[in-house]
């Protein structure tokens, strides 16, 4: 059977589906939760190039380049707030940030 | 073809694989191995679309920086992780209907899905068909897109400042420059300009200099003397 855009498309839907279901099961966890954000977006850049592929449209390529800049820097910035708040508080439960009663 | 099928479906298998133990492994340094694996799989799904750099990019980017920042942090606490797996059970069934429900969705999309007669016309930058792609991205991203790229560099100033910025610790005993006390320095509070009379010694005026220290005696003579000649 012939391996077409579509194939990709159900691995990045199932990519994208096991990042949610990981933000859901580790709930107390930032960490995990942080990594199953970075499931997510790769799921999101298997999108893009498989439909860059498809469609011969090099623009797609470029956008998951951005989508992986930002993703870089959010991750770089989600771990030190993690480190800044483990060191304030000795945890990294959240359900223990209610600091801001939000 | 076939390889190219079977490759497919060794990697699909090995990135889903891993993605799903990143979200139930017991240990958060087993969690991000298996992100490693399930990156660098996703790194060779895309060599198969034939987006080369950007497989590169997501080795070096996630493996190389992503995922050993995340290895240092989770190394670093020291938290009890589990104690963080309490509400596993809990939150079990939850997390598995709402995945359900997301998968059923997205697959009903995908099922009823087909192109635009005239997504063909459509293309904001088609791919040229004589040189690599590596050489097409970095024409298109110097050219076309200059803009989203200096503002992607601005996005990772910021982030590499924001990092800095919330995590440096100031600590009690670390010795900082007071720039208004040397500013308020006058050469009079530190200098003392003496007038030595023709022929007076330096001691006779009261100023010592500090001891010279003797080379190490009953030695080797000929470290001893290259110890002299580099004093003088």
């Amino acid at each position: 059977m012939e391996v077409g855009i579509t194939h990709y498309l159900v691995v990045s839907a199932i990519l994208l589906v096991l990042g949610v279901f990981g933000i859901f099961l580790n709930r107390k966890n930032v960490i995990v939760i942080l990594m199953s954000i970075e499931l997510i977006l790769l799921a999101v850049n298997l999108n893009f190039v498989a439909f860059s592929a498809a469609l011969n449209d090099l623009a797609g390529q470029i956008m998951a380049m951005f989508v992986l800049t930002v993703a870089a820097a959010e991750a770089a910035i989600g771990l030190a707030i993690v480190v800044v708040y483990f060191r304030n508080r000795g945890s990294i439960q959240v359900e223990d940030v209610t600091l801001m009663k939000g | 073809m076939a390889l190219q099928a079977i490759a497919f479906y060794l990697m699909a298998a090995v990135t889903l694989g891993s993605g799903l133990a990143v979200v139930s492994a017991r240990n958060p340094v087993h969690s991000v191995l298996f992100l490693i694996a399930a990156f660098f799989s996703a790194a060779g799904l895309f060599v198969l679309l034939g987006a080369e750099f950007l497989a590169m990019l997501l080795v070096v980017v996630y493996v190389g920086a992503v995922a050993v920042l995340f290895l240092f942090v989770v190394m670093m606490l020291d938290v009890d992780f589990a104690e963080l797996r309490g509400g596993f059970q809990r939150y079990l069934p939850v997390g598995l209907t709402v995945g359900a429900l997301l998968l059923i969705e997205l697959l009903l999309v995908l099922g009823g899905w087909k192109l635009a007669p005239e997504a063909a016309v459509l293309k904001l930058s088609s791919t040229p068909g004589n040189v690599s792609n590596t050489a097409a991205i970095g024409r298109l991203l110097y050219t076309d897109y200059i803009f989203l790229f200096q503002a992607a560099g601005l996005i990772l100033l910021v982030a590499m400042i924001g990092a800095i910025v919330l995590t440096l610790r100031d600590r009690k005993t670390s010795r900082h420059q007071v720039i208004r006390v040397q500013n308020e320095r006058a050469v009079a509070d530190t200098l003392l300009m003496v007038d030595a009379g023709l022929g007076a010694g330096i001691k006779t005026l009261g100023i010592y200099r500090p001891l010279v220290e003797t080379p190490p005696q009953g030695r080797d003579p000929v470290a001893a003397t290259e110890l002299g000649e580099r004093r003088s």
